[in-house]
């Protein structure tokens, strides 16, 4: 994308009054979206985002700026401005050397979305529509939504590296409403990988649609949820957002670092039950969390952060990484060249455990059995968090029963950890995510076996 | 250049018989994080682009760049002509015309931001840091502690005669603080806010973090019942949020809102006045004009408990049969505009919030909420979500709880809404706050 003798020049200016670290990372995104609702394709949209930013450390201070303009003069403003941000000392002209360290990717993409015709991609939308208004006359109303996006990446700094990184990902979504006497529900269902159009050879759109409708129609005859504590059963692929929120976010170095974590100063102790090991891994080929390289051209790693139950390690961007002596763990993310990498997670699982998932349900007299998690919220200090039930079940005498009406599930991130009193054998991904982090959006996948919650506190308004 | 003239430019490509929209803008933004005394990090950004929105027989297609190179435009113009032909055919469609509403000249723009020394904004982020700390001696450590400013000016130009710009500035001070006590450690946030740095009020952000933290030490559990509540501000203010959607052209139109057959009926509490009204100076979301280029006016959405307007851009108001109000939103120079209210509040009444509390006598004060994304459903209406506050016993605040939902519908808590404070605060989000009573709401804990 940029020269390497301009990339290795534009280092020396950012370094130039004297930071102990500089970095480049440039990106150009091109992105395409498809949106059909209320019956009509509405609108296509076609984006394109290019720029870079840059910058500098010196001592624990971080300057940051970035610039729309890739020549050598834009990217030399912006490399003073995050220069002079960071507030160096004496300076002096350094040159760096950079070496080329790509990564492998994780997935080979067959076909570019960019070489698809437009018409085909509309195609599917209306396929969807099609499909999700025929599973009943109670569906009242459809959206679809088809988006790619192709990312590519170029990382170097002030150690030598130079590693680059060529992103795509496709995505597709359904959401239906169904009306009856009760007023409306809601239903949807998404799919998203890092895959090309290839996506489509894999998931059939009509399925998609017409679970979607389901979801919005089995709501209809639903109850309100109950309220208080009681065993929870989470089906496998649909609440990998638990562990995401309930231990995920706790184990980022940089909240550890400010003590804003529950989980600081516990490795090495048993955090969860010990049938439960969880596992962060950018390299999953194929999700939507993997990347050859991180965005601060760290390689994907595959991180276990709980190993039968003792907490193993935590996640790691270059900057924390570099506080402590030790290696990043590729977990350095960022939204865009106009935000700051930080640590962030990838896909984050829970592996397989030796129960029968239909014997987990059996076994539960009483309880909620949650066919699919929506998203979810924890404040990492206390360990407090939330997620919504976007399809729920009552589990009566070793039985699922009648649908829940939507509410919220509340939790404490190291007390539910220990509270797994049942894991199934079969472990299944879920759908696409977007995790938010200090204002910034970065895709994530997640999953899990079906496994049983002894007590988690449901939030609906039954008694 | 000139936005409006980009925008100009853009247009003069438009051809015989197609409409065709530019938006332009560009922005600034500074933000200071300080950690321990010293910056943590500086970012300073600068943005811009244009998004185009060509519509040609009956047809809508969109493209964008974040460049205003002058041949990037052309591409990108002849991309969303391109978009254009892939949609469905729909005779609603069609650019915002002016409408002879006046723009109000909202002043929103502060030369002083401009001028401000970084310096002193560095200083801004390790003074509310500092007094943070200092406010107790149970605060144990700082999540984050910024200053934030934002510079934004924007230009609409069409070929149906819209042709606007305006510009504005904002800036904040915000932070997370956690409390600790032996293992325990709760967590608390403050902010100010305003149009230029010397409006900021870091003592009150801080106070209020370090109040907001340790007054939650101590917090169990609350039983599962029913309860009358209060809500704080900053909860109501969310509530209203989630409640506007509801009101939405675009959503009635499309049989996604819950109210779409009750303009005219009761729909709340006889207290509740709410009002839409974006060229109030003392919104945060405050703006001239919307995103299609109409000028921004006061709408009542709610009077008396009644429900009278809905709010819609250019394209739901054809649909509807009816005039836009002025309320096309859209994120950027990235999206085509959708509908939506943009500075709402309640009409307040005249009690305090200890006076609420006093009325409720038994009951929980809700401080703040958690999950409001993933646990209400505006479709449906219902409604629940993480909370944490404090019990009210004998008309007063007692005892702090933590881990358990609040939940109900929102068309029960309109209804439930059984007195008004007159403590409205203005946030920064698209609805300012103000103390609610909510009769009954399910409490699940223990």
């Amino acid at each position: 994308m940029i020269e390497e003798s301009v990339i290795s020049r534009t280092l020396g200016t950012a370094l130039s009054t004297g930071g102990d670290f500089a970095e480049i990372f440039v990106e150009d995104k091109r992105s395409s979206s498809a949106v059909l609702d209320d019956g009509k394709v509405e609108e296509l949209t076609s984006g394109r985002d290019r720029g870079a930013g840059i910058r500098v450390v010196v001592g624990d201070t971080t300057g940051f700026a970035h610039t729309a303009d890739l020549t050598e003069s834009g990217l030399a403003a912006a490399a003073d401005a995050a220069a002079a941000a960071a507030r160096g000392g004496g300076g002096g002209v350094r040159t760096i050397e950079l070496t080329r360290r790509d990564a492998p990717a994780p997935n080979l993409v067959e076909i570019m979305p960019g070489d698809v015709a437009k018409r085909r991609k509309v195609e599917l939308l209306t396929r969807a529509d099609e499909v999700a208004r025929s599973q009943g006359g109670a569906i009242s109303q459809v959206s679809a939504s088809y988006g790619d996006s192709r990312r590519r990446i170029l990382v170097a700094n002030s150690d030598g590296l130079l590693a680059a990184d060529d992103q795509v990902k496709t995505f597709f979504a359904v959401s239906c409403i169904a009306t009856g006497d009760t007023g409306m529900q809601t239903g949807r269902e998404s799919v998203g990988h890092t895959v090309g159009f290839e996506l489509f050879d894999q998931y059939d759109v009509a399925e998609l649609a017409s679970r979607a409708a389901h979801r919005a129609l089995t709501k209809l005859g639903a109850r309100p949820a109950p309220s208080g504590q009681m065993p929870v059963v989470i089906a496998s692929g649909g609440g990998g957002v638990l562990f995401h929120e309930a231990c995920g976010h706790g184990l980022e170095a940089d909240l550890v670092g400010k003590s804003a974590s529950v989980f600081r100063g516990r490795v090495g102790e048993l955090v969860a039950s010990p049938t439960v090991t969880i596992v962060d891994d950018g390299t999953m080929g194929g999700e939507w969390g993997c990347f050859a390289i991180d965005d601060e051209g760290h390689p994907a790693q595959r991180n276990v952060l709980i190993e039968n139950g003792v907490l193993t390690d935590y996640m790691w961007d270059l900057l924390r990484a570099r506080k402590e002596g030790r290696t990043s763990s590729g977990n350095g993310r960022r939204q865009s060249y106009q935000h700051l990498p930080m640590v962030r997670m990838t896909n984050t699982y829970l592996l397989n455990g030796p129960d029968d998932p239909d014997e987990i349900v059996a076994s539960t007299d009483q309880g909620v059995y949650v066919k699919h998690l929506g998203g979810g919220q924890v404040n990492t200090a206390t360990g407090d968090f939330v997620f919504g039930m976007t399809e729920a079940y009552l589990i009566e005498n070793g039985e699922i029963t009648e649908p829940l009406r939507e509410g919220n599930l509340i939790g404490n991130g190291p007390e539910v950890l220990t509270r797994i009193d049942a894991l199934g054998n079969d472990f299944a991904m879920g759908p696409p995510g977007t995790c938010g982090k200090d204002g910034q959006g970065v895709p994530v996948g997640d999953g899990v076996p079906t496994l049983r919650v002894s007590s988690l506190t449901i939030g609906g308004t039954a008694a | 250049m000139e936005l409006l003239e980009i925008g100009d430019r853009v247009v003069a490509m438009a051809h015989a018989g197609e409409q065709v929209e530019a938006v332009v803008s560009r922005g600034g933004e500074t933000e200071i994080k300080a950690y321990e005394g010293e910056i943590e990090s500086l970012s300073s950004a600068q943005s811009q682009g244009v998004g185009i929105r060509v519509i040609a027989d009956g047809r809508q297609g969109f493209a964008y760049a974040a460049t205003f190179d002058p041949e990037v435009l052309a591409e990108t113009l002849a991309e969303a002509r391109d978009n254009a032909t892939f949609a469905t055919p729909d005779e609603f469609l069609g650019l915002a015309e002016p409408d002879g509403v006046a723009v109000a000249d909202l002043d929103l723009f502060s030369e002083a931001l401009e001028s401000f020394p970084t310096q002193r904004k560095v200083d801004l982020a390790i003074e509310l840091e500092r007094a943070v700390r200092a406010a107790d001696p149970r605060i144990s450590g700082i999540e984050s502690a910024e200053y934030v400013d934002v510079m934004a000016e924007g230009a609409i130009v069409s070929t149906t005669g819209i042709r606007t710009f305006g510009r504005e500035t904002a800036c904040y001070v915000m932070t997370y603080a956690m409390a600790a006590d032996g293992d325990e450690t709760q967590t608390g946030f403050g902010f100010s806010v305003g149009r230029e740095p010397g409006e900021l009020d870091v003592t009150v952000a801080a106070t209020d973090a370090s109040e907001r933290a340790t007054r939650m030490l101590g917090a169990v559990k609350p039983p599962s019942e029913r309860l009358r509540v209060v809500l704080d501000p900053w909860v109501s203010a969310q509530f209203l949020g989630i409640l506007a959607f509801t009101l939405n052209g675009e959503a009635v139109i499309k049989g996604r809102s819950l109210f779409a057959d009750r303009l005219g009926h009761d729909v709340a509490s006889a207290l509740v006045t709410l009002v839409d009204d974006p060229t109030d100076p003392r919104a945060f979301t405050a703006t001239e004009t919307d995103g299609e280029g109409l000028a921004t006016r006061r709408n009542v959405l709610i009077e008396d408990g009644v429900l009278k307007l809905f709010v819609h851009n250019a394209y739901s108001a054809r649909r509807a049969g009816t005039r836009s109000t002025g309320s096309a939103v859209r994120g950027g120079f990235k999206s085509t505009p959708g509908v939506g209210c943009m500075a709402t509040s309640m009409l307040p009444g005249s009690a305090s919030q200890a006076e609420l509390v006093a009325l409720v006598g038994d009951g929980l004060l809700v401080q703040d909420v958690a999950g409001l994304h993933s646990g209400v459903n505006p479709i449906s209406g219902d409604f629940s979500t993480g909370a944490e506050g404090l019990r009210i016993r004998g008309g007063e605040l007692a005892e702090p709880v933590r881990e358990f939902t609040i939940a109900s519908t929102l068309q029960k808590m309109l209804k439930d809404i059984s007195a008004v404070g007159n403590d409205l605060q203005w946030l920064p989000m698209s609805a300012s706050g103000v103390s609610l009573v909510i009769d009954e709401v399910t409490i699940s804990g223990v």
